[in-house]
């Protein structure tokens, strides 16, 4: 579903990369939290598997789509497969909550029909049915984060990016978040949350994959945010050497 | 529904941007203007041409009492020598060059002068014998006149050969001259036109990022959100090229043909309405292409993925 295969991400202009010889694979109706510090290079990742940017090495697949040589054209069709959900909401102030989803679909030239039916479809998924014609400052963050969901997942996109989808929102709002995300994994939809909640990560004892300075530092089933089992130390760099022994070989 | 939304978001861009949309109207209509005035002017120059070339005469000038220019030794030509010039026109050397040609005598030349000067108080100075007598030759192809001026030039009594061509083309040079400034102008401006429709897509993209973003991020294809920029581009310096397409159109009508035709008389034919016509979507086409050019590369920086 989503395989790294010894990608470095380095900015222009800078010494540090980004993203250090990272290598793994998400499978099909996975739930994966992503963490580690600011600056780990959590974002580079999910900005990675969105084709915002191209790793300076290495290859990435995502969906069977070899992303290094997905020309420009044809990236926003891929994206039509992703949905993606932020700490900051991102909806459009001047549209109602039907309308907000409703933009999704109509500029990826969706039927007004295929619409009508989807957007309350996907607002009564996420416990919205009666707020469609309400704005998005008439509601409350969790309510907010709630259509932004709406909007990611009305499309029905195999994969759901989440960066840090509660990092604004208080500890009860985010189990609902947290709920909802589970609910929308339980439908087949491979989750991947970025996060530095650690009383979530704990708590759901999913797949954790962790980030210090652009290198995967543990993988771990069912981990907490903290490590509790031996870590497995630079797993991207590990993998990376027995492969480059076995092609010496 | 694709194409309604396309056309609202142009109609929304458009009225958040008035002032600037504006401003990209009235450059454009004051730089097609100059573009339709300079082809205008390029259309008279052709048409003055074909009319003066067609009736542009080869003039033969005989010597009178007072030249001591060319073969003139300050004495009229003789009868002799003007029978002379004659049968060279009429020899078989120069005649197939010559379609027709008429003598002007002394009495010809001081009425025809009297009445072109009749205003003027040099009129009272001058006598028939001033004047020279001359042969006026119509040429079958007037580019021919110097096989005239090289055979007769150095004939007795002959004074000087003109060709008048030489002096339309120095009227030509000047309209010429004004046609290339109206070009530059129109130039300068369109330049100008293009950087302001830039700037103004620019600004509306701006203001529209958010949904910008969120269209990247949800996969809407390049053509769909950079459509509605160019149609509004497009939109703005189309209504400024209609402008000046009216304009021309109105300078033809109400100056050309109202107040230049009147006053000049029938001296010589000026441009018509029917070429205006034609110079009207050239111009809407100009603007159209120019506008969607500068829009589309002005869009492209939001298009990068």
């Amino acid at each position: 579903m989503i395989r790294f295969d010894t990608v470095s991400k380095a900015y222009p202009g800078t010494t540090r990369p980004a993203l250090n010889t990272v290598s793994l694979e998400i499978l099909k109706g996975e739930f994966v939290f992503l963490v580690g510090a600011s600056g780990s290079g959590k974002s580079s990742f999910l900005r990675l598997i969105l084709k915002e940017e191209t790793p300076t090495k290495g290859e990435i697949h995502v969906l069977g789509q070899h992303l290094n040589s997905l020309t420009n054209r044809k990236v926003p069709y891929f994206r039509r497969n992703l949905g993606v959900v932020f700490q900051d909401f991102r909806l459009l102030p001047n549209k109602t909550v039907f309308d907000n989803v409703a933009f999704t679909l109509q500029v990826i030239g969706k039927s007004r029909g295929f619409i009508q039916e989807a957007v309350p479809d996907a607002l009564k998924m996420v416990g919205l049915a009666g707020k469609s014609n309400r704005f998005p400052h008439e509601l409350s963050g969790g309510e907010q984060q709630r259509v932004a969901i709406a909007r990611a997942v009305v499309n029905k996109p195999a994969i759901l990016l989440a960066d840090e989808p509660t990092g604004n929102l208080d500890p009860a709002t985010s189990a609902g978040i947290m709920t909802l995300l589970e609910r929308i994994n339980l439908g087949g939809t491979t989750v991947l949350m970025a996060t530095h909640d650690a009383g979530i990560v704990d708590q759901m004892q999913r797949r954790v994959i962790e980030l210090i300075s652009g290198q995967i530092v543990r993988d771990e089933r069912q981990g907490g945010y903290q490590t509790q089992a031996i870590p497995v130390q630079s797993f991207g760099t590990f993998a990376s050497t027995t492969d480059s022994q076995g092609i010496s070989k | 529904m694709r194409l309604g939304l396309i056309l609202g978001e142009a109609g929304s861009g458009l009225r958040r941007n008035v002032s600037m949309v504006i401003s990209v109207i009235l450059v454009t209509f004051i730089s097609l203007t100059f573009v339709g005035a300079a082809i205008l002017l390029q259309m008279q120059i052709g048409q003055m041409k074909g009319y003066w070339y067609d009736r542009a005469q080869v003039a033969v000038y005989m010597c009178t009492d007072v030249d001591n220019t060319g073969n003139c030794t300050q004495a009229a030509a003789t009868q002799a020598q003007i029978d002379n010039v004659e049968a060279q026109l009429d020899s078989p050397t120069l005649g197939p060059f010559i379609e027709k040609y008429e003598f002007e005598t002394h009495d010809q030349a001081y009425a025809n002068f009297q009445d072109q000067f009749a205003d003027n108080p040099i009129a009272a100075f001058v006598t028939p014998g001033d004047l020279n007598e001359s042969f006026r030759v119509n040429l079958v192809d007037p580019t021919n006149a110097d096989v005239l001026i090289e055979s007769l030039s150095g004939s007795a009594g002959v004074q000087a050969v003109e060709d008048q061509r030489g002096l339309l083309d120095q009227i030509f040079s000047i309209l010429n001259a004004a046609s290339y400034t109206a070009i530059g102008v129109a130039a300068l401006m369109l330049v100008a036109a293009v950087l302001l429709i830039a700037t103004t897509i620019r600004l509306s993209a701006f203001s529209r990022r958010r949904e910008l973003g969120i269209m990247r991020l949800v996969g809407a294809s390049n053509r769909f959100i950079q459509t509605p920029f160019i149609l509004e581009g497009v939109f703005a310096s189309l209504i400024g090229s209609v402008m000046a397409g009216a304009a021309i159109l109105a300078i033809v009508k109400f100056f050309v043909q109202g107040y230049l035709s009147t006053s000049l008389g029938a001296t010589t034919t000026l441009v018509g309405v029917s070429d205006a016509i034609v110079v009207v979507p050239i111009l809407i086409v100009v603007g159209a292409a120019l506008a969607a050019a500068s829009a589309g590369v002005a869009i492209s920086r939001y298009l990068k993925v």
